[in-house]
């Protein structure tokens, strides 16, 4: 780089600034992620103005309103043709507002809905002192098994705070998958990465582990954000703008005004590669792909369990929307040189996910490591680069978040003296005892598995269709391969259930309020919806399947 | 539009399924009333199906199609030709006969949650899979088959692993390990053989655009669909290696007897006279249609490894002490002769197939269900443990011998037509193949005799002394179907009558005449 352009960099002679125009911000394509940013502040000053005993039900009351309210802002966006002829860009170009955004949206917030009742339910430990408590820890301050930890769950205390913590995540969530420019997606990924991090440490039960969980996920996700960080900096360096827009046409070559500090990056390929590859690397930490998978298993695990299912459902979501966007609208002048490392990701995250979790022995493990072969089967759709691939990953991810929420929901209710039994042993007999719970667990572990007639085969039928179409054969193949393995285990869980001896001394069921019964309800029927008659929804994927750019 | 017969014939037994496995937990004996009488009322419509079935008519009748998934091209598209029909009423005719002789089978043992009702369970799977075979049966459009081919592994899989024989040799708890072992490994064998299926599945997508199977079949046919020769064999293996361990054929065989040992008598039937027609049935309907040219190809091998399965299988149940893994043994010999037959590519063979799928069904039930009576009464599966039955039980000794003289094909009885059309089938194009084949029958008679006259001959043991001969309800189960080997024995023209034109068209589709028979020139 000549000594000029390097000047250039940072002295580019500007027209003097006589006034400041005001942003243009389209709110009403913006509404459903103010909708919850705002809901989310409302929430912080319950915490701080409301009494502690009516908190719960205001923190529930703001929270559930303000989800179906964003949610019906996105209807009405989609329905206002704003996904197909009226996509466009908002926000002075940081967010477009497109099909697989709305889409996407739409998911997280039902997503979010449910996993808010799975947050909120309170019948499942048994009360404290006379208090009913949640899956939270009653007062995160306190440090584990000290004497203020006792005082405050002798008190009662609850951490409402999680309400909204979750907002937050949402909304960061929201904007993840609609970024579009880089800043825009690295703040988001802060926004509901952050709260996450805290929901983490907060279980109520076996909070040193809890509090682990937190601190290597923190640890590792910081680690993943420093890279994508610095690969933002490489693109900008590159092609000199935030943009997707814009860096994508310095990488195809049309982009317009070069100006001379543009001619001289923009031929840096090492920049380019370098930049795509770091940036690429932190949305697959957060897709949970190898060889970036490692925090799975045990932020799964130690996790509150209505936080592992909202996590393990949406954050999925958000992080393939933005994977997504940035491989098809950012980098596809760099499609030939992906798609070979994609494949290669691919492969190993099927095949390791699968064989790593025919070992494990806790259900929450083993549901982190079917997680982690699941983000390789919509990779595999990912590949693809068609507008099939973009409307069969949305849909996998509509019809696999809602198979987990419901999985981790029924986890939370098969629970012994310490809290949920995670422990395989502890599940055997389960089917004897409680066949409805079982049975409908089976459902979700077949639906996990792909068996026909449930939403699992649907979604994975359509992004191997597509990666087939894609000429990626081989990777069907694999795919096939690593289903069949990833069925043994699912199929060693419905065993134990059905066909083990129940043990005298096993877990009991316990009885949840209407919360987890709705939310393990909604789980059934989508699952068995999306399997049966899934056309509609296909449909519905298949018109938000095109980028705006 | 007319009155769906094919959905409604599928549909009654999904409906019982439901209403089974809704019946209350007190009531059992109303759970098992209802499962029987849907599956007659299943019956009833098949014969209705058989009836309206037009031998000489379309190829395909009584279709319906609807769409269902048009993303993935997917229609709902229903269809019968011969060999279908005569499948369905097969399994509609059997299913009735498992219920019955699966009454107590599922009774609850011990008492574990007040809402656990094995029993209602037990029939309500019976009639789930009942009605996603006869839909298998029924489905002309590739995914549609697809579907129900993987989900009835389910209700299979928890057929045989949560319902198992009451008497065990070992104990309670090795049954229980060993049947769970066994409904894995079924599981697993079909789910794997399923999604190679799959991905031959979408691989067909990929080169045809859709998946009915009577378009494909007809551009196939008429040359506008062109499929690259490798792509066509790669299919072909995908679709032939699920059908093969469905059938099962030599070499993936070895889940059949670890399934039809570990469960009950009725559910042994419910796989191997029926779940694994499917198989059989697929290869005639889709392997052959679809990918004319690579089961050509494939035609050598294929013929090997069913003549390794008829002579190994046949072995193998010469050696049993179990009387169940015998009759399993004894199976997959017959399920050779059944692909043998399939891919002799003449019309005699591919009748005699079809016909042997019956007439399979129909010996293995009598045979199996029997051995089950006898079991439960003794408490063990051990040829060992039984000697001179018939002097006690002389109804079920020789009701048994019946069933045994069938499966060995006595001329006479019904498997004595089949077996011999697969052999003459087979012997015109593939003389060798065809010569091998008939020690499978020696052998046959020997694992027969040998097994009846251990049991039933000989002097009385002392644990069989007391035991009863057939109940009502057993004789009930019995009597039709021995009847039927005897009819079809002697008389088999109303089912070949069914089958010969479907036969006729798929010797069409691969495009195989039969061999003329050569006269040496008068000199």
């Amino acid at each position: 780089m000549s000594a000029t352009a390097v000047h250039n960099l940072w002295t580019t002679a500007a027209d003097p600034i006589s006034k400041i125009d005001a942003p243009k911000i389209e709110y009403g394509q913006l509404a459903p992620v103010l909708i919850v940013v705002g809901a989310a502040i409302v929430g912080m000053l319950i915490e701080a103005f409301v009494p502690r005993r009516s908190r719960y039900y205001a923190q529930m009351f703001v929270s559930v309103v303000a989800l179906a309210a964003a949610f019906a802002a996105i209807v009405a966006l989609a329905v206002g043709d704003h996904g197909t002829t009226k996509a466009g860009i908002a926000a002075m170009g940081a967010i477009a507002v497109d099909g697989p955004a709305l889409f996407l949206q739409g998911t997280i917030l039902l997503t979010a809905l449910v996993g808010l009742f799975t947050f909120a339910e309170r019948r499942l430990d048994p009360a404290a002192h006379g208090n009913r408590v949640d899956s939270f820890a009653a007062q995160a301050a306190a440090v584990p098994g000290s004497d203020s930890e006792k005082k405050a769950v002798k008190a009662g205390f609850t951490t409402t705070e999680v309400f909204p913590l979750l907002l937050f995540a949402v909304a960061g969530m929201l904007v993840f998958p609609a970024a579009n420019d880089l800043l825009t997606l690295f703040v988001a990924l802060e926004v509901f990465s952050l709260p996450l991090y805290l929901l983490c440490a907060l279980a109520r039960r076996k909070r040193l582990m809890s509090q682990e969980a937190a601190v290597k996920y923190f640890l590792l996700g910081a680690f993943a954000s420093a890279f994508m960080l610095f690969g933002i900096a490489l693109l900008y360096g590159y092609a000199g703008s935030m943009s997707y827009a814009t860096i994508a046409q310095v990488v195809d070559g049309t982009v317009q005004d070069v100006n001379p500090a543009l001619a001289d990056t923009m031929g840096n390929d090492a920049l380019l590669l370098v930049g795509a590859a770091l940036l690429v690397m932190g949305l697959l930490f957060k897709v949970g792909a190898v060889p970036f998978h490692m925090w799975t298993p045990d932020v799964y695990q130690g996790a509150p369990t209505p936080v592992t299912g909202f996590m393990a459902a949406a954050t999925k979501v958000a992080a393939f929307g933005a994977l997504l966007r940035v491989l098809y609208v950012l980098l596809p002048g760099l499609r030939w040189d992906w798609r070979p490392v994609m494949w290669a990701v691919a492969i190993v995250t099927m095949v390791g996910g699968a064989i790593v979790a025919i070992t494990q022995t806790d259900i929450k493990r083993l549901l982190a490591y079917s997680s982690i072969a699941h983000a390789g089967f919509i990779l595999a759709g990912v590949i693809a680069a068609t507008p099939s691939g973009v409307s069969s990953v949305l849909f996998y991810l509509a019809a696999y978040s809602f198979v987990t929420i419901g999985a981790f929901a029924v986890v939370t209710l098969v629970r012994d003296a310490g809290g949920e039994a995670t422990h395989l042993s502890k599940w055997a007999g389960l089917g004897r005892r409680s066949p409805l719970v079982a049975a409908v667990f089976a459902v979700f572990l077949l639906a996990f598995a792909g068996i026909p007639l449930t939403s699992g085969f649907a979604g994975k039928f359509a992004v191997f269709k597509a990666a087939a179409e894609g000429g990626a054969a081989p990777l069907v193949v694999v795919g096939v391969i690593s289903s069949a393995i990833a069925a043994f285990f699912y199929i060693r869980v419905i065993v134990l259930m059905f066909f083990s001896e129940p043990r005298p001394e096993g877990p009991t069921v316990a009885v949840p309020s209407p919360l987890t019964m709705t939310a393990i309800g909604v789980g059934v029927v989508v699952t068995v919806v999306l399997g049966v008659a899934p056309q509609y929804f296909l449909e519905l994927a298949g018109d938000a399947g095109v980028f705006v750019r | 539009m007319s009155f769906p017969l094919l959905t409604a014939t599928a549909a009654l037994p999904a409906i019982g399924a439901i209403a089974t496995a809704a019946v209350p937990a007190a009531r059992r004996t109303a759970a098992k009333w209802l499962a029987l009488l849907f599956s007659l009322a299943t019956l009833v419509l098949a014969i209705v199906v058989l009836v309206r079935f037009d031998p000489g008519g379309d190829r395909y009748q009584l279709t319906e199609s609807h769409a269902w998934i048009a993303d993935f091209g997917v229609r709902y598209e229903l269809g019968v030709d011969g060999i279908a029909v005569a499948l369905i009423a097969l399994t509609a005719l059997l299913i009735p006969f498992i219920v019955l002789a699966g009454w107590h089978d599922a009774d609850p043992v011990e008492t574990g949650s007040k809402r656990w009702r094995p029993t209602q369970g037990f029939f309500a799977l019976i009639l789930a899979v009942e009605a996603m075979v006869i839909l298998s049966f029924e489905a002309t459009d590739v995914f549609l088959f697809y579907i129900f081919f993987e989900a009835m592994l389910i209700p299979m899989y928890f057929l045989i692993g949560g319902f198992g024989d009451r008497a065990h040799e070992h104990g309670e708890k090795v049954a229980a390990t060993q049947r769970s072992y066994a409904a894995v490994k079924f599981l697993l064998y079909n789910l794997a053989g399923g999604l190679v299926m799959l991905a031959a599945v979408i691989g067909l997508y990929v080169v045809a655009g859709n998946f009915s199977l009577t378009e494909i079949a007809e551009a196939r046919a008429n040359g506008s669909l062109e499929m690259a020769t490798g792509t066509e064999r790669w299919l072909f293996l995908g679709f032939f290696f699920a059908f093969a361990v469905k059938a099962p054929l030599w070499p993936l065989h070895t889940w059949l007897p670890n399934a039809m040992q570990e469960s009950t008598a009725p559910v042994a039937v419910l796989i191997t006279a029926v779940v694994d027609k499917v198989g059989t049935f697929a290869m005639l309907r889709f392997c052959l249609q679809l990918f004319p040219e690579a089961s050509k190809w494939a035609t050598p091998v294929i013929l090997v490894l069913a003549v390794i399965s008829i002579i190994y299988g046949a072995l193998l149940a010469v050696g049993q002490r179990d009387i169940k893994r015998l009759i399993a043994y004894a199976s997959i010999s017959h399920f050779g002769f059944i692909v043998m037959g399939i891919f002799a590519m003449t019309s005699q063979g591919q009748s005699g197939a079809t016909l042997y799928m019956v007439n399979h069904g129909i010996s293995t039930a009598v045979l199996m269900l029997i051995a089950g009576f006898l079991i439960s009464r003794r408490g063990s599966r051990l040829i060992a443990d039984y000697g001179g039955v018939q002097k006690v039980a002389p109804v079920l000794a020789g009701t048994f011998l019946i069933g045994g003289l069938a499966t060995l094909s006595l001329p006479g009885l019904a498997p004595f037509v089949s077996e011999f059309l697969v052999l003459v089938g087979t012997f015109t194009r593939y003389p060798v193949i065809g010569i091998i084949a008939t020690f499978g029958i020696v052998l046959a008679a020997l694992y027969v005799l040998v097994l009846y006259q251990r049991t039933m001959t000989g002097p009385v043991k002392p644990e069989v002394a007391a035991m009863p001969d057939l109940r009502v309800r057993e004789i009930a189960v019995v009597a039709p179907l021995v009847v039927l080997l005897v009819f079809l024995g002697v008389y088999p023209k109303p089912v070949t009558d069914v089958v010969n034109p479907a036969v006729k068209q798929t010797m069409s589709d691969v495009q195989k005449k039969d061999p003329q028979p050569e006269v040496e020139a008068a000199k």
